[in-house]
């Protein structure tokens, strides 16, 4: 499964202004991966994500894209190679969805070469494996939450990156829709190709979903591997210091997290009635 | 969405709307232009007004067209763009609707540096140059206070609030330090006039409008990826740290060069480019609708202004606000109730 690496942070110091968030980090996303990083908050792998994105500088240390440092490559090129899903993007007043996913074009056009039949094409698929192709003239700020979201998956899809990081692309969602967003994100994966990275909270859906996990505790990665290996009780204690059982998932087998409870179930079943005096 | 495509893999894509509005635009700037110089003392009807424009009139409709209403014309229609781009530029890169030279000081900093030259005395020129200076001066301190940084979203909006409230202040000691004659001048001039402006604003200003227009211009697909947010430009290969460096100043310089033809005119730059946009129904900032939009604002605010009130000039910043400001609320009003906001 895992050939070279195609994003590589070697020796990662993370920063912001004053505030250290990792020092000498260093992970390696497998090609044809599907990575997802987990982790308690503010353990640093959104951040690590920025770093990978190139939309955070790291303070020491390289990203290396296809073994190439990514702040020394042109930005287009690398846009071109690297797609990314912030955990917070602006929709532009009254712009419609197509118009918004066309936007992800932008890396494959120029002031001469503004709407070339590729774009066509690759927004209407963008669109279609979306499943927003119907929405395509709507505003997007009067969309529910959940399409909104597959909205900016379609721009993301449009910049047509063999590579695409994802940052908490869950968050905000019902369970459906969560659901509905890390299938996709698996047909992406399995039926595209695409290398995928991911920042997921629900552990539960890491292990599921992910064919490379990457667990991080206090900017420092703490263990990485096929999900049916990574994930243990021992592992989810040290990083959530969540006292828990590990049980098969009944539908894919995979490792299920299930919290231990803290205290005994309280016996009675009815609400009580509190005498007044 | 009209697409264009050559053999040779080239392609051109516009909105026919946006298209209809430029034209629009484009066609109302000249009417009101034509209106503009055929009107005042010596009134000259559109006929005259063209055929003395492509060198067709006596020596005196030369002089009254060529040297004393055209170069006004040339100052607002220049103004008005200036204003608008600036605008524009403003409100995208900050991705605040309220965004604005006014709003962050650059037009009050112009203020104090035309005030000081009205309070020490010196010529128009001098007024002209103290503007500019202070305009740019405004821009490099603001820069300076919020960092390379900072120039994203609400830091640089809070130093300019902060720099606009501070030269508010000494703009309003300046003008109690002048004798009265001055302080009466100084404040025709604080409200933006176009009174007696002459090739000498006219041509500066469309010199740094030569410049700057297609630098902006071409700085318009990127600003449509910003507007998405930074992290968003940047995934798609947007270096949005150089591109706000170079078209917030941009937009200082033309806040600034506008200032100093015109003295600080209220309004437009925030106006024009939510006409603009109201007009096009487009997303994007819109550059060449707004531009267009200020030139006709101004003029008609101009034209206005002479001839409101007979036997008496407004200046044309009084005009420009009530105007720009009446049409806004209108546009918002109208919107409003046909169900949208």
């Amino acid at each position: 499964m895992s050939g070279n690496p195609r994003l590589d942070g070697v020796g990662l110091t993370l920063a912001y202004e004053r505030r250290v968030v990792a020092e000498e980090l260093s992970v390696a996303v497998p090609d044809g991966s599907f990575t997802v990083v987990i982790g308690p908050n503010a353990c640093g792998k959104s951040t690590l994500l920025r770093a990978l994105a190139r939309t955070l500088r790291p303070r020491a240390g390289t990203v290396l894209l296809d073994g190439r440092d990514i702040h020394a490559l042109p930005s287009r090129a690398v846009a071109r190679t690297l797609g990314l899903l912030p955990q917070s993007s602006v929709a532009p007043d009254g712009i419609t969805v197509a118009d918004l996913v066309a936007r992800g074009r932008y890396p494959h056009q120029g002031l001469l070469r503004q709407w070339s039949r590729e774009d066509e094409r690759v927004v209407a698929e963008s669109m279609a494996a979306t499943g927003v192709a119907e929405l395509a003239d709507r505003p997007v700020d009067e969309l529910s939450g959940g399409q909104r979201q597959r909205v900016w998956i379609a721009m993301a899809l449009a910049q047509q990156t063999p590579l695409l990081l994802l940052d908490e692309p869950t968050t905000w969602l019902d369970v459906a829709h969560q659901i509905e967003v890390l299938d996709l994100c698996a047909r992406l994966h399995e039926e595209q190709g695409r290398t995928l990275v991911a920042v997921l909270h629900d552990l539960h859906h890491a292990a599921r979903y992910a064919t490379h996990l990457i667990a991080m505790r206090d900017g420092r990665v703490v263990a990485e591997g096929d999900p049916r290996d990574v994930v243990t009780a021992e592992l989810v204690q040290e990083v959530f210091g969540l006292p828990c059982r590990i049980v098969e998932d009944p539908e894919t087998g995979t490792p299920l997290v299930v919290p231990a409870t803290r205290r005994p179930r309280l016996p009675q079943a009815r609400p009580r009635v509190v005498p007044t005096s | 969405m009209t697409v264009l495509r050559t053999a040779g893999g080239r392609s051109l894509r516009w909105r026919p709307r946006s298209l209809v509005v430029v034209a629009g635009t484009a066609l109302l700037a000249v009417v009101l232009g034509v209106l503009a110089v055929g009107g005042g003392d010596y009134p000259m009807s559109p006929a005259d007004v063209l055929r003395t424009l492509t060198g067709g009139g006596s020596a005196a409709e030369e002089f009254i067209v060529g040297e004393l209403r055209l170069p006004r014309l040339v100052t607002a229609l220049g103004v008005g763009a200036a204003l608008a781009l600036s605008g524009a530029v403003v409100q995208t890169l900050l991705r605040n609707p309220l965004g604005s030279p006014d709003m962050v000081g650059i037009t009050q900093g112009a203020a104090t540096g035309g005030l000081v030259v009205v309070v020490l005395g010196g010529s128009s020129l001098a007024l002209s140059g103290a503007a500019l200076v202070g305009g740019l001066g405004t821009g490099l301190l603001i820069r300076a206070v919020a960092g390379s940084r900072g120039l994203a979203g609400h830091r640089l909006v809070l130093v300019g609030i902060g720099v606009m409230a501070i030269l508010t202040g000494v703009n309003g000691w300046l003008l109690t330090r002048a004798p009265l004659m001055d302080a009466a001048r100084a404040v025709l001039w604080l409200t933006g006039s176009l009174d007696g402006r002459g090739w000498a604003q006219a041509v500066p200003l469309l010199g740094v409008l030569t410049v700057l227009t297609p630098v902006v211009l071409a700085g318009g697909r990127a600003m449509a990826m910003v507007e998405l947010g930074d992290e968003t430009a940047t995934a798609l290969g947007v270096p949005v740290a150089r591109v706000r460096q170079v078209l917030l100043g941009a937009a200082v310089l033309l806040a600034s060069v506008a200032a100093a033809a015109a003295g600080p005119v209220s309004f437009v730059a925030l106006t024009a480019s939510h006409l603009a946009r109201r007009l096009t129904r487009a997303p994007g900032p819109n550059l060449v609708a707004s531009a267009l939009t200020g030139s006709v604002l101004l003029v008609a605010a101009d034209l206005v202004a002479q001839r409101a009130l007979t036997g008496q000039q407004l200046p044309v910043g009084v005009v420009t606000g009530v105007l720009g400001g009446t049409y806004l609320v209108w546009l918002l009003a109208a919107r409003r109730r046909a169900g949208r906001n």
